[in-house]
């Protein structure tokens, strides 16, 4: 019997949902809100330089790839089921471009990040 | 052959006929805001890796309205996702077992959102600290 690739699926979803319902909410309030804003924040510190040198930091690249892959991850999973919920019958176009979307993005991470090098 | 045709329910609009349904779509719509954000995300790690002018481009882009406001949708799209995460994750884990009890629900929900706000917590004193 085939074996089904729907765990691997299914882990990267549990995975970027809990990270996502971890530190979500406070990231798009730092990212989004209170550093564009200089509010509690201050306002350089996702400056030019600042962000260089986090993203050079093989800590600040492993956080960065795990958020951005494992958010797109967790998201498209659960667009591609909704659509079957929505009365999408033919599923495999769907699941290509879902998971394509996900798999697209964790390449451009990775690569954006090896170029910003160490 | 008769020509029988069977009435079948229409299934159009299912969600729309329960508050749970309702709840439900709601719960799985957080999922296009979490893409959203991943994508800012990816966007602002593209720009760096091609200069400091890209990258102030996307920056000055952050500032504007448009993505304070977006950025507002995120935020309680995020903030219903960690809420309703945490309802669902007693439904999908293994049951456990404490001293021959098995643990309830509500006390996996409430650890998890308490979790959240710590780990939220600390991300942000974190900050603070670096930023001063």
């Amino acid at each position: 019997m085939k074996r089904s690739n729907a765990p691997i699926f299914w882990t990267l979803f549990g995975a970027g949902g809990m990270l996502s319902a971890l530190i979500g909410p406070m990231l798009v309030l730092i990212t989004g809100i209170a550093v564009p804003l200089g509010f509690l924040l201050p306002a350089d510190l996702m400056s030019y330089p600042h962000m260089l040198k986090f993203a050079q930091h093989w800590a600040g690249k492993a956080f960065t790839f795990a958020v951005v892959s494992l958010f797109l991850w967790h998201g498209v999973h659960r667009i591609f089921h909704s659509l079957h919920d929505l009365g999408l019958k033919t599923a495999t176009g769907a699941k290509l471009t879902c998971y394509g979307v996900a798999l697209l993005g964790t390449a451009l991470a990775a690569y954006s990040l090896l170029v910003i090098g160490f | 052959m008769s020509a029988r045709r069977p009435y079948i329910r229409s299934m159009d609009g299912w969600w729309r006929r329960d508050p749970f349904f309702i709840r439900y779509m709601i719960r799985e719509a957080t999922a296009l805001l979490v893409v959203a954000y991943a994508a800012v995300l990816l966007l602002g790690a593209i720009r760096l890796a091609q200069g400091e002018s890209a990258y102030e481009r996307w920056l000055a882009a952050l500032r504007s309205p448009w993505s304070l406001a977006f950025h507002l949708v995120l935020f309680a799209g995020l903030v219903y996702h960690t809420w309703s995460w945490f309802q669902i994750v007693p439904k999908t884990m293994p049951s456990i077992s404490v001293g021959g009890k098995k643990l309830q629900p509500a006390v996996i929900t409430g650890t998890g959102l308490v979790a959240a706000a710590f780990v939220s917590l600390v991300l942000l004193l974190l900050l603070l600290f670096i930023g001063s």
